[in-house]
Parts: C-alpha cells; structure tokens; sequence
C-alpha cells in the first residue's frame, strides 16, 4: 500500500506494537519548559529513574516569564519557583537549559526552529498542546500531558494509538491581506473546534506549497484548535533553505545525509487518507473571531451567525455570544478594541513583526489601544531591531516587551482585564484565557496592526496600499 | 504515578451540560504554577465556580449541594484545548473517578486515563438519556462497570457499552501505569536507538 508522509515518519518510529493496545513509539526530540515539567521530574525521583538520552531534551523558560524587566528577579514567588525547578532538574540531569537572560531564550515552539533543532521526519513531543507547530518541516510533534513527559525523560518513549490520517488540501493564490493565520482560521471554522480529533492532518496544495516556513508554522501550530493532534507539510526547498546554516542542524556529510533522507518524506501519488478535505484559496478573507473558542470565527466582512442556523449546542452558543458582549448577526468591523496583542507560538516570528509594522508606518498608536508587542524570542528581537522594525514601531507610540508567552496564556502579569476586548494573534478565544473575564479576537498580525492604529476593528485591505 | 484501582464504580454524578468544555475551564492558567500534582482540585472550574472576590457562583452546579457523586457529565467535546494534565489532576483531586461525555478531546483522555480517570464515551442520544435522568433526581444513580465496559442508569436499567482498549483496560483495572510498561523494555528501546543513530 502506498505511504503518506505521515505512515512514513510514524512507522519509522514504531518500536513496538502492542495487541489492542497503543504503539511504543520512540521520541527524537523532547522540549521541556517550566510549567509542565517540575511534576514529572519529581515522578522521576521517586521511582529513582535517571533521564535516558538528556542530550535529546532541551528545556526553555517561557510560560510564566515576565515580557519587561527580565534582567531582575521574578517577583511572583510560584513562578520564580517553576523557573528555579526547570533550572535545577535540568542540570541534575544533563539538559540543555536556556532560562531567562540566556541569548537562545524565548518560547518553545519559537527557539526549536529556529536553532536547527526541528528537523525534517522527526518525532518532536512537549508538554505543550502547541507543539504541532514543528509539523511544518515535515515531523510528527504534538503536545503530551506531564505524565507522558516523564515517559520519555525515563525511556524517549510514549504510548500512543497511531492517529487517522486527515489531508487538507488549499488550492489556488491568496487574497490580498490574507495571511497564514487566516488560512488556518478558516479551515478551523469549516471544520469546528472538534471536526479533526482523532487525526493528525497533512497541509497540501498550492498555498500550503507557496508558504514561508513562519507561515506553515502559524497554520501547524493551530492544527491543535480543531482537535487534531498534530498537522505537517512535506519538506522541500523552502524547508532545507530555512534549515541549512542554523546552528544545531546538521553540517557537512551529516547534513547530505540527512537531505536525501528529507527528500523521500511526502506522501506518495496514490496513498489514501481517512478523511480528505479541499478548499479553494479565492473564498478566504481576512477572518476574526467573535466567540469563545477557535472554530467561531468568520471573514472580516460577514456578520455573527444565527444560533438557528448551527448544528446543535444553541444554549452554549448563547452563553459562548453573551460572555463575548455580542448579539447574532451583528458585523464585527468597527467594534471597539482595548488591547492587542502581538507574539505568542502561533504569530511570535519575524515575519509576523513585519506584517505589522507594515500596517503601522506612518500611522500611530490609537490612544483607546494598549499594545503589547512581544517577539517569540531573542533572535526574533534582534531581527525586530537589525530590521528596523523598532524603528517603525516607536515611531508610531508602541514600544517591544522581551520575550515569552506573555498574554497568550496570561501566567504572567500580561493579563487583559475583565471585559476589555483584546484582538490577539495568539491561537485560544476561549473564556478567560487572556486574563480572568478577558474577551479575545483571534486575527492575523495584519488585523491586529489595522486594530492597534484605529482602535476599533478594521478590515486590514483597508489600510494596505 | 500511583492511583487507586478502576473497576466499578457506582455513584451520583454531576451534569454539565456545556459543549466544548476546554482545560483552561477547567483549570485556569494561573493556577499551573504549583511543582507538585496535588491540591488542583480547589481550584477545578476556578471562574465558573467562584466570584473575583473568591465567593462561591451560587447558580454553578458544583455550588449546589443536591449534586455531588464520582461522576462528572459534560457536553460534547469535553477537555479540548492544552495539554496541562493538570485539569486532570483537578478533576481527580476533587473526587471524580470518571468523566462521561458524547466526546473528548485527545490529549485530554490520554491524560485522564494515564492518571486513573475513566473517559466514558458514550452516545448522544444516551448523554441526553443520562441528562435527562439526573434533572428529573439529582440523587440519579449511574453504574460503570469497566470489566464489563458498560454505563448503566440505575434506576431505569438503561444501559451502554463503551470501548476501551485492552491494554489500558488492563492498566486501569490493576493500578498499573506506562511507565511501569516502557521500563521493562528498556534494552529493546536501546537497541532501537542505536540502530537508528546509525
């Protein structure tokens, strides 16, 4: 039978399976951070089991750091004890550890690529629901829960089912001022919040082909938001040129190797999927969100659906709607914005900056709109000032925030306060997620710029010359 | 980690009714910033269950003492969303043995099952039969009976079978965890790594 990329990368993998039950499958990278590692370690210790392969793990600090000041002590004392405890059982333990301050330092799913340690035909696994994102170079990564962390510091495996196998193919040329991140929301609103669970999706077609390596890793990192576990694009030129050169990839002889081995990873001409979906490029718009979790979300232009109109579930749509301030059928342009915010896994890479500093030149500050800008990491942050985005971006009132996760999850003090409408290019609208009563609308880097410069919100095409 | 043995269990059980029930509800961020996997449950539906000012949502279900059991119900889609494994551990801690819905999220029911919470898949139409039968007594009995792998409500004798995989089934039913599994295999892993690194 013939293989998809995903069979592939999976059965390559397999070290054992096991009769009416999961496959052990073996892990090649696993990145640890802060918040959902401390229990597995301690796990560990109390069986006396030691870390099996430490130099396939790599921890960073990222969910609970704060975005300013990182050079001083962290003042809440629960987190700086989350930050000590990744610090300490990495060393204990002979794990690369990239903490606050360290030049490599920023979020997980941000400093794996673009340190050359995500490569093609992987199997990549994190604490961390986000961790589709390294999909996009054609590895099989996806998020696993504490226990299965201290699985594989104990032993580099997990006990997994093997997934169905979904393709979502997107024909044809972009829009103007469509982005990869309304790629993603609109499949995601075609499929709901929970149309891909129990698959793991591979990308294909045109748009997926055309795309930047930031903009596939935008699109694989919300594969998670309707429910799959993990999604991948096949490796190809633009895959080996953002990889080649990086300072963990592999060099030289290793590095020819490696590249023949990359070129046979995609999914063969006649392979099969469980499930199949197409769409066509010329139907997306610029999309927004309007309720409380990652599949209610529309084109710009439309207006908030009838309940009448959905499949089922009218009581938690009406309380989804009612949490959000919002009535069916209203248009959300020109609705009034209190915060952006810019960064996160999902839109924290250079080119999302980019995007947003392309909106702004020349344009300033809403005064009603709190902007927190915050990059994936510290290259992200040099690039913002090699390029001169900083430059742009002052000028127009908005200053930069260190790096980390800041208000996508709001561990940190970068919280939205209750009722205040923030549009956010982070991946979760769900209720509270940005802060304890906070409103979110998910967007492309561009809506949150035309956000950010107006203060209501704004059809980004608008603002775009 | 060590948990009690899974084999039946017969309880009152808490309904809610709501789809997409995600793990930030669940627990909320802000409350992952412990070291240890104890405690979460004071927190389990944190800002649906209390005010900002820390007093008890008196229309949120856990508030009402008619309601209580092993068993917690909820809509479709039950636990999308992070991976933190420590909504259940919230779950857990709070008393609960098993979650009931028409469907989980992945990452949720791998969690749940790792750490001795039954995910009872069932139908829809059984879900609103399950509904249905606690609004009409809030002291509606529900049976899983996981040798079996069937739920049953008591009263009206109404019953569905639910699938499981044998291997975690047989976990379950023992106590036994994965990793208990993965460290008795431990020479085939290395072998299996070495011959890859080659």
């Amino acid at each position: 039978m013939a293989n998809t990329l995903f069979d592939k990368v999976w059965d390559a993998h397999v070290i054992r399976k096991i009769e009416d039950g999961p496959d052990v499958f073996f892990i090649d990278r696993h990145f640890i951070h802060e918040v959902t590692s401390p229990v597995a370690f301690l796990g560990l210790e109390s069986r006396g089991l030691k870390v099996m392969f430490p130099k396939n793990t790599f921890a960073t600090a990222d969910h609970n750091t704060p975005t300013i000041n990182q050079h001083l002590p962290v003042q809440d004392p629960l987190s700086a004890n989350q930050l000590k405890a990744l610090e300490s059982n990495s060393a204990k333990h002979g794990i690369s550890h990239w903490g606050l301050g360290n030049p490599k330092n920023g979020i997980v799913h941000v400093v794996g690529p673009e340190n050359g340690i995500t490569l093609p035909g992987m199997t990549i696994v994190c604490g961390d629901s986000h961790t589709s994102t390294h999909g996009a170079f054609g590895a099989i990564a996806f998020g696993i829960g504490t226990s299965e962390v201290e699985m594989v510091l104990s032993s580099q495996c997990i006990m997994q089912p093997k997934p169905q196998s979904m393709r979502i193919t997107v024909n044809g040329k972009l829009n103007k001022g469509v982005t990869p991140k309304d790629v993603t929301l609109y499949i995601i609103s075609q499929l709901t919040t929970a149309g891909a669970t129990g698959y793991f999706v591979e990308y294909a077609g045109e748009v997926f082909e055309n795309m930047s390596m930031e903009g596939r890793m935008t699109v694989c990192n919300m594969s998670i938001e309707m429910g799959a576990r993990g999604g991948m694009i096949a490796p190809d030129e633009t895959t080996f040129n953002y990889i080649k050169g990086r300072e963990l990839a592999p060099k030289g002889e290793a590095w020819d190797k490696s590249l023949a081995y990359w070129k046979t990873l995609k999914t063969e001409a006649n392979a099969t999927f469980d499930k199949e979906y197409t769409f066509d490029a010329a139907d997306i718009e610029p999309m927004i969100t309007y309720g409380t979790n990652p599949g209610m979300g529309m084109g710009i232009s439309k207006h908030i659906p009838k309940a009448t109109g959905l499949k089922g579930g009218v009581a938690t749509y009406a309380k989804s709607l009612a949490y959000m301030g919002f009535e069916e059928e209203e248009a959300m342009i020109g609705k009034k914005v209190d915060y952006v915010f810019i960064g996160s896994c999902t839109n924290g890479r250079i080119e999302d900056f980019r995007a947003f500093a392309s909106i702004v030149k020349g344009r300033k500050k809403a005064d009603n709109v709190t902007a927190w800008i915050v990059p994936g990491s510290h290259i992200v942050e040099a690039q913002i000032k090699e390029e001169g985005i900083l430059d742009i971006l002052t000028e127009a009132g908005f200053t930069l925030r260190q790096p980390g996760c800041s208000a996508c999850l709001a561990m940190n003090d970068d919280k939205i306060p209750a009722g205040k409408y923030a549009v956010s290019t982070s991946n979760r609208n769900f209720e509270g997620r940005q802060g304890p009563g906070s409103r979110t609308l998910l967007a492309s880097p561009l809506m949150a710029a035309a956000a950010a410069v107006t203060g209501v919100v704004t059809d980004p095409r608008d603002l775009m010359s | 980690m060590a948990y009690d043995k899974f084999t039946v269990v017969k309880s009152t059980a808490v309904p809610l009714p709501i789809e997409n029930i995600d793990t930030d509800q669940i627990i909320p961020a802000r409350f992952l910033k412990a070291t240890k996997r104890e405690g979460f449950g004071d927190n389990l539906f944190r800002d649906w269950r209390y005010n900002n000012d820390n007093t008890p949502k008196q229309d949120f279900i856990l508030n009402n003492p008619i309601y209580s059991g092993k068993i917690l119900v909820g809509g479709t889609n039950f636990g999308s969303g992070s991976s933190r494994e420590h909504a259940a551990w919230a779950i857990y801690d709070y008393g609960f043995r098993a979650v009931v819905s028409s469907f989980f999220a992945d990452i949720f029911k791998g969690n749940a099952i790792n750490i001795g919470i039954l995910p009872v898949q069932v139908s829809p139409s059984f879900l609103e039969k399950i509904f249905t039968a606690i609004e009409a007594d809030p002291k509606a009995e529900i049976e899983i009976d996981l040798p079996a792998q069937t739920i049953t409500i008591v009263a009206s004798g109404e019953s569905e079978s639910f699938d499981i995989n044998g291997y975690k089934k047989h976990n379950l039913l023992n106590g036994f965890d994965d990793i208990d599994y993965l460290q008795a295999m431990k020479d085939e892993i290395l072998s299996f790594a070495e011959a890859k690194a080659v």
